[in-house]
């Protein structure tokens, strides 16, 4: 079993003046609700998340002698991490169906990278 | 001192058996590199022992069994090193080796490795001519027109990708087979077609290219015998390389109409017929309908069965092109039934059709508008559409062509 960061994209747009009452949020909403159950059911969920807007970001460098705590993320870019899932999955082909299947649900593309190393050696 | 053409003897059968050893030890041992590296070793050995003991009788198995000792070899090598490390790696493929029989499947799995849709194009077509096809980098580097260490780092990093990202040394489910062979099938016609026209470089074709391609997809044919777009494709292969000795004569294109048919290759011509005949026994016998590859080589058999372009059935090949559309309705397939158009409709009717076309800046587009222009003898619009066509393209017949049909055009009256 490998394990893949399937991340989502978003831009400040996503965050802002967000009708919860839409009936396409809310099932987009129901959607990803239910493909986190099937992820569970199946056994390939590890952990998944959410993130809130990048402005909530702070950088934190404690390389050198005095942490210098920044307001902001990494680098400022257009499109930054929205939400991600971590699975487990036998190969790629898996995880590449499983991630349309996510991308479906959010509505939104997802990047599929593999975690390094492989956690359940035999 | 080994003979020259022993030694090229060598070489043929190491290629024509790259893809089965390879196969068969990134099957064994999950890891392309250790299969590839052994393979390279395994030539070493032969190249000095069959001078001397002779060419063995099953040349592909010696060179499997001597890659699989030189791979274990090594792998025990690097487990004293780190033992760790190395288990790993000799345990990515869990399933069981099938009995012998299956060695072809190894072939095919590898194939669908090569040409994985999460790899790119470039790296799609370099993998399967280096893993499958046995070519070396440094040749093709040379095919592609870039340099070495650009080409070795492009099928390096598809096999790092492929080892971190677990893409399955596997043919694919049922599901997924259509999609992932098309991936295969384009691969292997984007090879054929770099040869057939080379999109730069000193030769306009590349006869390397195109024998390549035809090995490879008549090996995808062994392994997949019942597919109608595998063998479409082999057949429309043959049928534009049997053509392709008078495709050139003195350095420029010599478009269809206009090639010395006897110059044709009978036996590839038959080949071809025969395959575009079996398949369309398929269809009537309630096959699935066929595809790109079955359509365009049914278009092919009906130009080689013209013994003179006089004689060719534009009737029939509309008719081809019109199922074409409805499978593949891109403007290139409207640009090209345009052109049997213009042979029953006329070419006024074929010029409005390419109006329409947005193909602004592809040589073909020009070029066919540059010929209708020429029928229509609207003269002055001929010569800026071939001279566009001339600046699209950098291959040196088609620019020959152009260029001479272009300055045959009369000269324009004094203003």
């Amino acid at each position: 079993m490998a394990q893949y960061l399937l991340s989502v994209p978003a831009t400040s747009a996503d965050y802002e003046d967000v009708d919860y009452t839409d009936p396409a949020i809310q099932q987009m909403f129901a959607d990803t609700g239910k493909f986190n159950d099937q992820l569970q059911a199946d056994g390939h969920w590890v952990f998944a998340g959410g993130l809130t807007n990048v402005t909530d970001a702070t950088v934190v460098d404690g390389t050198g002698d005095d942490v210098i705590v920044t307001d902001g993320p990494f680098a400022e870019s257009k499109e930054f991490l929205g939400g991600f899932w971590v699975i487990e999955a036998p190969d790629l082909d898996t995880a590449l169906k499983l991630a349309a299947a996510g991308s479906k649900a959010c509505q939104g593309k997802v990047e599929v990278r593999p975690l390094q190393g492989d956690p359940t050696a035999e | 001192m080994i003979e020259p053409s022993l030694t090229a003897r060598i070489e043929r059968v190491y290629r024509d058996e790259h893809g089965r050893v390879v196969a068969s030890l990134a099957r064994r041992f999950g890891d392309l590199d250790i299969a590839e590296d052994a393979a390279g070793e395994a030539l070493l050995v032969a190249l000095e022992r069959w001078p001397v003991d002779g060419v063995p009788a099953n040349p592909g198995g010696w060179l499997t069994t001597t890659a699989t000792r030189r791979a274990i070899d090594r792998i025990r090598r690097e487990n004293q090193r780190d033992a760790k490390h190395q288990a790993a790696a000799m345990i990515i493929d869990p399933t069981p080796h099938e009995p012998a029989g299956a060695v072809d499947d190894d072939r095919l799995r590898l194939i669908f490795v090569c040409c994985h849709p999460a790899l790119a194009p470039e790296a799609r077509v370099a993998l399967t001519l280096r893993l499958l096809g046995g070519l070396t980098v440094a040749e093709i580097a040379r095919a592609f027109l870039v340099p070495e260490t650009t080409m070795a780092q492009r099928i390096t990093r598809a096999k790092a990708k492929i080892k971190a990202a677990h893409i399955p040394f596997r043919v694919p489910g049922a599901e997924d087979i259509a999609d992932r062979r098309a991936a295969v099938l384009a691969v292997l016609y984007l090879v054929f077609n770099e040869g057939y026209l080379a999109s730069g470089g000193a030769d306009p074709i590349r006869a390397d290219l195109t024998a390549e391609a035809i090995r490879l997809t008549r090996t995808v044919r062994e392994l997949l015998p019942d597919d109608g777009e595998v063998a479409g494709l082999l057949a429309l292969m043959l049928l534009t390389e049997a053509r392709h000795r008078s495709r050139v004569a003195g350095g420029e294109l010599v478009t269809l109409d206009e090639q010395d048919r006897s110059g044709w290759d009978r036996g590839l011509i038959d080949e071809g017929h025969a395959l575009v005949r079996e398949q369309l026994a398929a269809v009537s016998a309630g096959g699935p309908p066929p595809g790109r590859y079955q359509l365009l080589a049914a278009i092919n058999a009906v130009h080689t069965d013209a013994r003179d372009a006089r004689d060719t059935d534009w009737n029939q090949i509309v008719r081809l092109y019109d199922q074409l559309q409805l499978v593949e309705p891109t403007a290139i397939v409207a640009l090209n039934r345009a052109v049997a158009l213009a042979e029953i409709d006329g070419p006024d009717v074929a010029l409005a059709i390419t109006d329409r076309l947005e193909l602004a800046g592809y040589h073909a587009w020009h070029a066919t508008r540059a010929d209708l222009l020429r029928r229509l003898g609207r003269g002055d619009e001929a010569r800026h559409e071939y001279d566009a066509a001339i600046a699209a393209t950098e291959n040196s017949a088609e620019i020959g062509y152009l260029t001479r049909r272009r300055d045959q055009l009369r000269p324009q009256p004094e203003a």
